[in-house]
């Protein structure tokens, strides 16, 4: 089922971009401008000491995976309850949709500073903040592609399955449970898991975070590595790496599989499935008596749930073609509104940048920003030479493709920041020049999914073709050009769309890295708004990010999207 | 054969009441394409009414409209006397593509319109296995949508349907999905089941496209013309249930209709031209391959018809739906090779010749008629040559048909006309860059 889900922002709509844009820097500006005034009071905060004892790992691996799973349900949360406004209010979509195409493309690093202190706000002398802070971080590099994953499946409800339900006067409650959000499942599931996938990152690189004189360390893995990285501790880090070994696989083990197998019963087609996936722990928990007996409670109160009389009275009218007047008048005033709020915003970024800011500034950080755009698009480059050919390879052997598909998807999920430390050691070892190998870093953890991409689109690449190729002696450049490239374009797109992101999203922890007192630092808007957030200069921030978000949104729009939809139109093979 | 309408079915109660329907759709150009051009029809107690058309003559909206599920543009609906704004209690639908949602049980797809009733659930259960027995499934009630055969699911379809007590049955094709012999079974289980009285259901309103089909199962069929779709004639099926295909007054009846749904069909000489520019330009053309036509001209031409053919044996000797084969009749009529009459396809002389020749000869003859017949490939010839590098975009041609046909009408002709072009070696088309060029 994977890659047979189109990546969801890439259908979204573009208009609408230049209000959505203003209107989440301006929310970072007040957030900024919040922390600025009330950052004093939190030096009182002391965070629990973290300690390098390899039997203290369990216990911090439970933490981060409770809170990777707090941000899940979070995330679920928001998917269910924005994608369900965005696919109903046609009002709440024009600006929702755009706002979520945007989110997608702020770097969550970048902003983990005023999260943080906002958040430390809410619950003074508290832990309770800076967790809220670390799974906000989690939560946001979840849930955005979660939400469109949701709403594209409620707007592309099968149309005879949706005229059942209307036929059958089903309630809007009914509506929801039995048919969009069944026929939600696979997509969001599959999101799920790509949301859960690129998360550690994010949770490694937010439990241990130092804003200003802010000094947080929550106990996780990754306040460990961040330790173990300050005391040159190599023997440590070798323990955190297997500890994070063993933390995925059981993650892949006890809940990716199962929500796979589950997730497969809400297919709409028809037909039956060639390969039915196998989790070894759902039969456990399905075949088990005493489970049973844990499990057939929730399965009561969840037909209770499902059958609930609830909003009756709603049935559903007929479709309505033509928009009233008196629609068209409210859409008018809405659009109004949308758009003096955007002005506003607008109004706020520019004073509160203009106040210590110059044009100079501006200047440097876009000159950083082509840095760090150059560095994303050379290692694309790089990683698609290496790793299409490899993926071709190995997609054409079943056999062994079978065996490194999960290896593939395991490497992408590894949070690669734990693997920064040795690079320091190599980098100064040999003493080479940052601004090239500290680049290597931004695409450590990423370039895999171009591989499992490939891997799976040779997979699914029909066989006929091959034998045809091979019956009429297509060879050589010819045979890469005409046979397999186009068959796996789709795939190698979708694969390098999340590559690139992810690098961008890298940059940040990437292009600035240290082991014990020694600090390698790369030229680019990553290690920009890394050294601001370090300095607290909230200004200087929120004008990373934005920029940043603004690269991020011209590269997907110039280069991603069209070739996507190049790639649909051109090389498809239905 | 037109309506003669029997005291018998002027004492019954109307049930539903179609009045006065139109039905436009806005394009995405911004003009609006009407769709249903005033359509009036009413289905009474204890009768099955067929709605019969071709594809794109809007059967299948008239249907959505009955069940309240589209708001006609103009035009009422009433059911049980009372106007129809939205899907009402004891409406219910059977659907082409069976519309189960695989994700259920046939159990808990048969239950779903109970609880969308609020039925308790101990009730619902027990009316659903009563209504899953009556169909003939009983021990499937524990099976997904996607274990069983189509006519199985179909049957779960009935049973949804049935299990809600309906006064009214609409049913949008729902045995064309199936093969042959399962459809035939299914029709036949479901006209037993009626005629019995165990459906509890006081009328049936039945669209398909299948000429037969309606012939086997209604009690009135309403014939229905496309572009824009309106009824074209309304014919009277007299004969008792069960009913036997092979009997003459059954044929006599099938024959009828097949008569009424191919004749008529626009020819360039009876267009009327809204501008007078472009004489022709209005005519729409069915997407039919070049190939499909010589075909069914060689065919037609070869023994055992002898170019006179029966268009219902033609239709099972070509393995074509009625739906399939209509258009490729409609195609070879328009090109002159071809003509209707008495319910017959006769090839005409040149259709005969064109049947012989397989050389360049009939390419020949192609364009000929081709050039002669659509004014439309006259017309992309005539520009063509007239043109620097005899070359032309297809959106120099594509506005110009729209301002006749229909947007969609419009594109589905020009891609016909292409695919003939090509044939005729009239013209090239350079899909890529949606460019005509004049052959050499």
């Amino acid at each position: 089922m994977h890659t047979l889900i189109r990546p969801a922002r890439l259908v979204a709509p573009n208009r609408w971009d230049l209000v959505a844009f203003p209107l989440i820097v301006a929310v970072l500006v007040l957030l900024g401008r919040g922390a600025e005034g009330t950052f004093a009071p939190l030096e009182a905060v002391q965070s629990a000491p973290i300690f390098l004892d390899p039997a203290m790992l369990p216990g911090y691996a439970v933490r981060t995976v409770l809170r990777m799973l707090a941000a899940m349900a979070a995330s679920l949360l928001f998917t269910l309850a924005y994608g369900t406004l965005a696919a109903k209010s046609r009002r709440a979509e024009i600006i929702l949709i755009p706002l979520l195409d945007v989110l997608q493309s702020v770097p969550i690093l970048g902003y983990i500073s005023f999260t943080v202190v906002f958040f430390m706000n809410l619950f003074p002398g508290r832990v309770l903040g800076a967790e809220l802070a670390s799974i906000f971080a989690v939560f946001t590099s979840q849930a955005w592609n979660m939400a469109f994953s949701f709403y594209q499946s409620l707007r592309t409800v099968p149309r005879d399955l949706d005229e059942a339900s209307r036929a059958f006067r089903f309630s809007s409650w009914q509506r929801f449970w039995r048919l969009e959000a069944p026929f939600a499942v696979p997509g969001l599931v599959w999101n799920m898991m790509m949301s859960m996938s690129g998360g550690w990152f994010f949770v490694v690189a937010s439990e241990a975070i130092s804003v200003g004189k802010q000094q947080i360390a929550l106990p996780g893995i990754g306040s460990y590595v961040a330790l173990a990285i300050e005391q040159r501790n190599l023997g440590a880090i070798g323990w955190a790496l297997a500890a994070m070994t063993v933390v995925i696989i059981l993650y892949d083990q006890l809940m990716f599989r199962p929500l796979v197998v589950w997730a497969n019963h809400f297919r709409y087609e028809q037909a039956a499935a060639q390969t039915v996936p196998h989790s070894w722990f759902l039969n456990l928990v399905r075949h088990g008596r005493f489970l049973q007996l844990t499990t057939r409670p929730l399965e009561y109160l969840a037909q209770r749930v499902l059958r609930a009389p609830l909003l009756n009275a709603s049935v559903p009218g007929p479709l309505v073609t033509e928009t009233s007047a008196r629609s068209r008048i409210v859409d008018a005033i809405w659009y109004a509104a949308i758009i003096l709020v955007t002005l506003y915003g607008c109004s706020i970024i520019v004073r509160y940048v203009a106040t210590e800011l110059g044009w100079e500034d501006v200047l440097l950080v876009f000159r950083l920003g082509a840095y760090t755009l150059l560095r994303v698009a050379v290692l694309i480059v790089l990683a698609s030479f290496i790793w299409v050919p490899v993926g071709v390879m190995i997609g054409l052997r079943p056999q062994l493709a079978e065996k490194i598909q999960p290896l593939a998807q395991f490497l992408a999920a590894f949070p690669a920041n734990l693997l920064f430390p040795f690079a320091v050691i190599i980098i100064v070892h040999f003493d080479l020049n940052p601004d090239i190998w500290l680049s290597f870093l931004m695409i450590l953890g990423t370039q895999w999914y171009i591989l499992f991409n490939v891997i799976a689109g040779t997979t699914a690449y029909p066989t006929d073709f091959l034998e045809a190729a091979d019956n009429f002696q297509i060879r050589g450049w010819k045979w890469w050009r005409n046979v397999i490239l186009p068959g796996i374009f789709p795939y190698y797109v979708t694969g390098a769309i999340t590559a690139s992101g992810g690098s961008w999203n890298a940059s940040i922890v990437a292009e600035t890295v240290s082991w014990g007192e020694t600090h390698l630092t790369a030229h680019g808007l990553g290690a920009y708004i890394a050294e601001m957030t370090a300095a607290a200069d909230y200004p200087r921030i929120v004008l990373g990010i934005a920029v940043m978000s603004l690269y991020v949104i011209f590269f997907n729009r110039v280069l991603w999207r069209r070739l996507y939809r190049y790639g649909e139109r051109h090389f498809r093979l239905d | 054969m037109l309506e003669t309408v029997q005291k018998e079915t002027v004492a019954k109660k109307i049930v539903l009441d179609l009045y006065g329907i139109h039905q436009a759709f806005s394009q995405p150009n911004g003009k609006s394409s009407l769709v249903l051009d005033d359509m009036s029809l009413s289905l009474r107690e204890g009768e099955i009414v067929g709605v019969l058309g071709r594809s794109g003559c809007g059967k299948s909206t008239l249907l959505r409209i009955a069940a309240g599920l589209i708001r006609p543009t103009a035009g009422k609906v009433f059911y049980q006397g009372k106007e129809l704004d939205r899907p009402a209690k004891g409406i219910a639908m059977v659907f082409q593509t069976f519309a189960l949602f695989p994700w259920l049980t046939v159990l808990e797809n048969v239950m779903t319109g109970l609880d969308a009733l609020g039925m308790k659930e101990a009730e619902a259960h027990k009316k659903a296995l009563a209504a899953i027995d009556l169909i003939g499934l009983d021990g499937f009630e524990t099976a997904y949508p996607r274990e069983l055969s189509g006519g199985m699911r179909q049957r779960v379809g009935f049973a949804r349907a049935l299990v809600v007590d309906p006064a009214v049955l609409l049913m949008d094709e729902p045995f064309s999905a199936l093969d042959v012999l399962t459809g035939e079974t299914l029709r036949s289980d479901f006209i037993d089941l009626w005629t019995e009285g165990k459906l509890g259901i006081k009328s049936v309103m039945l669209v398909t496209h299948n000429i037969e089909e309606a012939v086997f199962l209604c009690d009135r069929i309403i014939v229905l013309a496309a572009n824009p779709g309106r009824i074209a004639a309304r014919i009277e099926v007299p004969l008792p249930q069960p009913r036997e295909r092979l009997a003459p007054a059954f044929r006599e009846i099938v024959d009828d209709i097949y008569a009424r749904m191919t004749a008529g069909h626009a020819s360039a000489s009876d267009i009327k031209d809204k501008k007078g520019t472009l004489p022709g330009l209005a005519m729409r053309l069915p997407i039919v391959s070049s190939h499909r036509i010589s075909d069914l001209l060689e065919m037609l031409a070869a023994p055992p018809f002898e170019g006179r053919a029966d268009l219902r044996v033609l239709a099972e000797r070509f393995h074509l739906d009625d739906d399939q084969l209509l258009p490729i009749v409609e195609a070879a009529q328009i090109l002159g090779f071809a003509e209707i009459r008495g319910g017959d396809l006769h090839v005409t002389a040149a259709g005969k010749i064109l049947a012989e020749d397989t050389g360049d000869g009939r390419k020949r003859l192609f364009c000929e008629h081709l050039l002669r017949s659509v004014p439309l490939a006259a017309h992309i010839r005539h520009i063509l040559s007239e043109r620097l590098g005899h070359e032309a975009p297809r959106n120099r041609f594509l506005p110009e048909l729209e301002d006749h046909l229909s947007p969609r009408d419009a594109s589905q002709t020009l891609t016909a006309i292409i695919d003939w072009g090509r044939y005729a070696e009239i013209f090239t088309y350079d899909q890529k860059h949606h460019k005509f060029k004049l052959s050499a």
